[in-house]
């Protein structure tokens, strides 16, 4: 009955308005015949400061509990949800709903060229093999040393760009060449294996730009910067892709 | 009660990949040549439509007997066989990458590849044996339509 509650909240009022989600659903049936995937539209009450990712767990907990999708720590480092909003690969998490014209439906797709389980939920497992392909671990020779392996500040540049991947498969899903037969390596498997090919502690490089050198390595890479403009970690992955062919230049001739 | 795997037990070996590997540095000279072959064919080809279109009469000056005067130089044999390979090397492993990226049943692959790999052979070989064994005086014919230095017959 005090005006005192009112005040603060004209203060910090942020907009809310009403959104149309597009969302393409898919579920495979127990009977072996699958249903068409198809797309179902719901409304949403969001707020200003509300990412696509708010929107989907609002469907989902006061809409329709069976809509699907991958999320862990919903802050855009665990690289789960991943998705196609509005025809680009983005993390829902790091999407706000106002940037993305909020008059009009939004569209939520599961990223291209993974086969599909369920809704927005892909089997990643295509991806993950190609990433451990290109051995994502230090290789070295010799003995253990008893401390730590020491690296200059120049040393470390050399790779940082390509540290930040967190795996969640925005590239390799928005390449026009691994959606054809999925049988490319892919933008993420090359990034990892730069992260490590340009490594001064690692000894695995040439072993490594030889698995690269396959007919579906990094000669597939057609540069239509797809990737680089999917990456929701602002890597340079056309230009880690480049440097990884001209290591493999260098080394032939 | 479940059983829970041994943790120490050894793993499975890792499953197989899925693609076969081909390793090799084939793509890799693939890749070189479209650009180098790209560069040089900038030359030949612009050097080819300056000679023929622009420089002397221009392209009123193009007829039997123009065509017939340059092959009878060694220097524009080679030219233009020069530019008939690299061009049709260029080009077919152009579409070869094209037909990769675009033809998604290995049975549609076999035959676009098949087709190309075709035309690409009968090009070479009749365009080779057309500037080997191109005759500049064929006999017979109107001394009008011929080039300079045959001899009337």
């Amino acid at each position: 009955m005090t005006a005192v509650l009112d005040a603060p909240e004209q203060v910090g009022a942020i907009p809310s308005f009403t959104v149309t989600l597009r969302v393409m659903r898919y579920l495979p049936g127990d009977d072996g015949v699958t249903p068409v995937a198809h797309w179902d539209e719901f409304q949403v009450l969001c707020h200003g400061t509300d990412r696509v990712l708010d929107a989907l767990h609002k469907v989902k907990w006061e809409q329709d509990g069976s809509l699907t999708f991958r999320r862990s720590c919903a802050h855009g480092v665990c690289g789960s949800d991943a998705m196609r909003i509005n025809g680009r690969n983005r993390l829902a998490c790091k999407t706000l709903l106002k940037d993305l014209d909020p008059s009009k439906p939004i569209t939520v797709e599961p990223i291209k060229g993974l086969p599909v389980i369920k809704d927005l939920v892909v089997d990643m497992e295509p991806f993950f093999a190609s990433y451990r392909e290109i051995m994502p671990f230090l290789i070295t020779t010799g003995n253990e040393p008893t401390k730590e392996r020491l690296q200059s500040a120049e040393q470390r540049e050399r790779f940082d760009d390509t540290t930040k991947c967190i795996l969640c498969a925005a590239c390799t899903s928005s390449c026009p060449v691994f959606w054809t037969d999925g049988q490319y390596f892919g933008p993420a498997a090359i990034v990892n294996a730069h992260r490590f090919i340009f490594d001064s502690r690692d000894e695995g490089g040439a072993q490594r730009l030889e698995i690269l050198n396959d007919k579906e390595g990094v000669w597939r890479c057609r540069t239509t910067f797809n990737c680089t403009e999917a990456c929701p970690r602002g890597i340079e992955v056309t230009k880690a892709i480049q440097e990884v062919k001209r290591a493999m230049i260098t080394r032939a001739f | 009660m479940t059983t829970v795997a041994d943790p120490k037990a050894p793993r499975p070996p890792r499953a197989k990949p899925s693609r076969l590997t081909t390793r090799g540095n084939t793509e890799l000279y693939g890749w070189v040549f479209m650009r180098a072959s790209g560069v040089i064919l900038l030359v030949l080809i612009f050097g080819h439509l300056f000679v023929n279109l622009v420089a002397g009469e221009g392209v009123k000056a193009i007829d039997f007997g123009f065509v017939a005067g340059k092959w009878a130089s060694p220097f524009w044999q080679v030219w233009d066989l020069l530019m008939l390979w690299l061009a049709m090397i260029h080009g077919t492993n152009g579409v070869r990458t094209i037909v990769n990226d675009y033809a998604e049943r290995p049975g549609t692959r076999l035959v676009l590849k098949s087709l190309l790999y075709l035309a690409f052979v009968i090009t070479v070989v009749l365009g080779t044996l057309v500037i080997f064994t191109f005759d500049p005086c064929p006999s017979g014919s109107p001394a009008d339509l011929l080039p300079s230095f045959c001899t009337a017959s």
